[in-house]
């Protein structure tokens, strides 16, 4: 059995999928950062930042309906800004009463929230992109290209390798569980046992785990060492950007350039 | 009297769309013995993860006279047993005690019974020393049999095995074919070892590709060579 | 879903970017000294050990158990992985996991993930080595020392880094730090108590199984007192900042507006052109108005050539 699903990418034919993966990476990051720095409230940047990201779904082929769907997993989070609604100084817009709490809407509080959470809504949907399109062995050289020491590549590499056989141990883990977590038929009995009970099978679950990892990780060194591993990390050199890529690259950071000096107004 | 397991025009889909199951209908009776048969990939432990509801498809399942329904679920995980086929996954406790205990812990039954549910499971099983025992450095046959003990425990009306005997010594496989002939309750096993199921199994099921393409008496259609070849299976 | 993390994970949009800045800067010193002591070790053997432990932490994540009401406890790991390896591979383990989480599976921003590499990782993994090591001491080598550093450690890595959590939310202005700060020290102190009891059930089960992996990590406890005295350090100044900052959140808008931590409120796009330019419309609706004009030619633009793109592969 396979985790399958859990993969983001999703392989198409597809401009943005065919575009340099360090390009990818730099573009995604400059996007996050320009929204970043747009001010709360500049609803008009906004839209042009939400119309650039969708115009980048598009041409990725990915579907908008899926990478929607994905960003609404980002809403939770939103929940953490919902008190700046009611404590930011400013002119009021409603007030309601909870017992005897009278909580009041200021319309600076109310737009703060609504630019927070519009900003992470718009870069979680740039990081779908980038993952959805990108494979990940790409990422790693998009992340060595930026300068992330191989050594932590290397732990990145197999980490992921690892990622999908250590996940379906754990789905079967959990399955094997569940298959046990039956109900008796005599009535009366408190089904489920105490949380700390099921906290600790849960934690002997974990370390189930973690010691398969251990003794893996041990195969797999003497895997490498048989093949001539000595310790050291060794890797391709990154191949050069195109110019394509390059003007890739400069025309991505120009436009984001231009929307960042809307938010100031030059 | 009800069937043990009736299994009616059952579909299922994993979540990338593969169809792992194309109407499946299989009905066995209370303390019959049956081997499911069929290729990789034919869809075996997909229809055996569905006898307790872990994968829920489109179709009716009936199991000890329940329905396999959320609602139900609590009840049918205590009449199936389902022994996986890596016993690595089952054993997530520390000690084989606290693993056999983990059914009747959670079924919240008071703790002389869990105690008698234990030795009583362990002893079926031949392994009745190694309660102490740290799972994790048993041998393969050793773990597989602490698996079972680990659904005997629950006292279940079916057992579910899925491949028990892969990846096991002569000795340990002969010993584990004795345990389960003895053992009187209903049994439908998953597995590739044709000389166990002539052996232990009177009616055997192959299934590929998703659905049932023989069911019937092990002796004729274990006679009928054209039929086992077709599914990528040897006359033992 | 099946993966279903702590909510711990600082998403884009929330961290005001000086704070990002100065939360980067933090977390790129301490993995390059954690990359720096752990090459030093020359034990080859590690690197695939941290690969593969990575992968298990975050597989570990999926594994979960009901609290009450439909809530579920999880694993964050920062605690295991010191008390396993060390705190210098174990800031590269949980920096591995939080990065992939972020770069993959988009639970938590990238811009963010400096500060979430710092929370989870940094600060979980140095207040961990902290009370680990000091219940330890006290233990002197007696194995409820493992069990009751192994709760402590767990429990206050998660109070300490929600902690941390509330505070740069407070800094970036997203909500206020009497509100922010108990909100995350509540949730978590709760959810702690999850990662104790999974942590010492983890380690219950190796000690059974491989108590030489208990002991070689014993042996990677290696960070020296400056490490010890940084997690406490951490630890305290949480702490005590916390506490001060919920009870003063006006200080704290101050002290981000005075260093310039905050974003400008607003952009001055509107105030240059004068109040009114149409009768009864004002600037601000129309540049909204022309963006949604330029945003729609936009997107149809795009969408008019993917489509005219793809029906000539077709065709083709
Ligand atoms: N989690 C999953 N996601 C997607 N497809 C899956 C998953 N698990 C199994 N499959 C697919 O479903 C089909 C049936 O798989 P199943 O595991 O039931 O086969 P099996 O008969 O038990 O085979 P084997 O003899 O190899 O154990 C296979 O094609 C398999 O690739
Ligand atoms: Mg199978």
């Amino acid at each position: 059995m396979h985790i399958h699903f859990l993969d983001p990418y999703h392989h198409r034919i597809s401009l943005v999928h065919s575009l340099d993966a360090r390009v990818k990476f730099v573009l995604t990051i400059a996007f996050i950062l320009t929204t970043a720095l747009t001010p709360h409230a500049a609803w008009p940047v906004y839209i042009l930042l939400f119309a650039t990201i969708l115009a980048a779904t598009l041409l990725s082929e990915l579907g908008i309906g899926f990478v929607l769907g994905r960003a609404a997993l980002a809403f939770p989070f939103v929940l953490a800004a919902l008190p700046v609604i009611f404590t930011l100084p400013g002119p009021a817009l409603t007030s309601f009463s909870i017992g005897d709490w009278t909580l009041t809407v200021s319309q600076s509080g109310l737009e703060r929230f609504i630019s927070v959470a519009l900003k992470s809504w718009i870069s979680v949907q740039a990081a779908i992109v980038l993952a959805s399109s990108t494979p990940f062995p790409d990422l790693m050289m998009a992340m060595r290209a930026v300068g992330v020491p191989r050594l932590l590549v290397a732990i990145f590499g197999l980490m992921w390798r690892y990622l999908f056989v250590l996940a379906d141990e754990a789905l079967r883990l959990l399955r094997a569980r569940a298959a046990r977590s039956g109900q008796a038929d005599q009535p009366g009995l408190k089904n489920g046992g105490s949380v700390t009970w099921r906290a600790r099978i849960a934690g002997g679950m974990a370390g189930n785990l973690f010691l398969r990892g251990f003794e893996r990780s041990d195969r797999i060194y003497m895997a490498m060492v048989a093949r001539g591993y000595d310790g050291e990390v060794r890797v391709a050199p990154l191949p050069p950007l195109h110019a394509g890529s390059w003007l890739a690259l400069g025309s991505g950071l120009a436009v984001l350039a231009i929307l960042l000096g809307l938010a100031y107004w030059l | 009297m009800h069937h043990s397991i009736e299994v009616d025009d059952l579909y299922f889909a994993y979540p990338d769309g593969r169809k792992a199951l194309q109407g499946v209908s299989l009905h066995i009776e209370p303390c019959e013995k049956v081997a499911l048969v069929g290729p990789n990939g034919a869809g075996k432990s997909t229809l055996i993860l569905h006898l307790n509801g872990i994968l829920i498809g489109k179709g009716l399942i009936c199991v000890a006279g329940l329905p396999v329904i959320k609602s139900n679920l609590g009840k049918v995980r205590a009449r199936v047993g389902l022994v996986f086929q890596n016993p690595d996954d089952q054993l997530f406790s520390p000690t084989v005690y606290e693993d056999v205990a983990y059914g009747p812990l959670y079924q919240g039954l008071p703790p002389d019974e869990v105690q008698n549910r234990v030795s009583e499971a362990l002893e079926t099983v031949r392994m009745a020393d190694y309660s102490r025992r740290v799972s994790h450095h048993l041998s393969v046959g050793e773990k597989k049999r602490i698996a079972i003990a680990t659904v005997l425990s629950m006292k279940p009306e079916v057992l579910v095995l899925d491949e028990p005997t892969a990846g096991m010594d002569p000795r340990a496989r002969r010993s584990l074919i004795n345990l389960l002939r003895d053992l009187p309750i209903t049994m439908l096993v998953s597995t590739h070892d044709m000389l166990m199921v002539r052996e232990l199994f009177e009616r055997m099921v192959i299934m590929d590709d998703g659905r049932i393409v023989a069911d019937g008496q092990t002796e004729v259609i274990m006679k009928d060579e054209a039929l086992l070849n077709a599914h990528g299976l040897e006359k033992p | 879903m099946l993966y279903a993390p702590l909510p711990m994970h600082i998403p884009d949009g929330f961290l005001s970017v000086a704070v990002s800045v100065v939360l980067w800067v933090l977390t790129v010193i301490a993995v390059a000294i954690s990359l720096r002591r752990v090459s030093a070790d020359l034990d080859e053997r590690r690197v695939p050990m941290m690969g593969v432990l990575a992968a298990a932490i975050f597989a570990g994540q999926m594994l979960n158990f009901t609290v009450a009401g439909g809530t579920s406890g999880h694993l964050m790991g920062a605690a295991l992985a010191t008390i396993l390896l060390g705190p210098w591979a174990a800031i590269l383990v949980m920096t591995t996991v939080v990065g992939v989480q972020a770069l993959v599976f988009q639970d938590g921003g990238l811009l963010a993930l400096g500060g979430n590499i710092f929370n989870m990782g940094v600060i979980g993994v140095l207040v961990s080595y902290t009370v680990y090591r000091a219940v330890q001491k006290v233990a002197g080598g007696q194995k409820w020392g493992l069990y009751v550093g192994g709760f402590s450690a767990a429990w206050l890595s998660i109070f300490i880094a929600a902690l941390a959590v509330g505070l740069q939310l407070a800094l970036s202005g997203i909500s206020p730090a009497n509100i922010a700060i108990p909100a995350m020290a509540g949730i978590h102190a709760l959810i702690g108590v999850g990662e104790g009891l999974i942590t010492v059930g983890a380690l219950v089960f190796i000690y059974a199984s491989r108590r030489d992996l208990i002991e070689a990590g014993e042996k990677q406890q290696t960070g020296g007192a400056i490490v010890w005295f940084a997690g406490l350090a951490i630890a305290i100044a949480l702490a005590i900042a916390s506490p001060l900052a919920s009870s003063n959140p006006d200080g704290l808008e101050w002290v981000a507006e005075e260093k310039g931590f905050l974003d400008a409120a607003q952009g001055p796009l509107y105030e240059i052109i004068p109040d009114y330019v149409f009768p009864g419309v004002s600037n601000e609706a129309v540049a909204t108005i022309i963006a949604g004009i330029i945003g729609v030619v936009i997107v149809f633009g795009v969408a008019a050539g993917v489509a005219y793109s793809r029906k000539k592969r077709l065709t083709a």
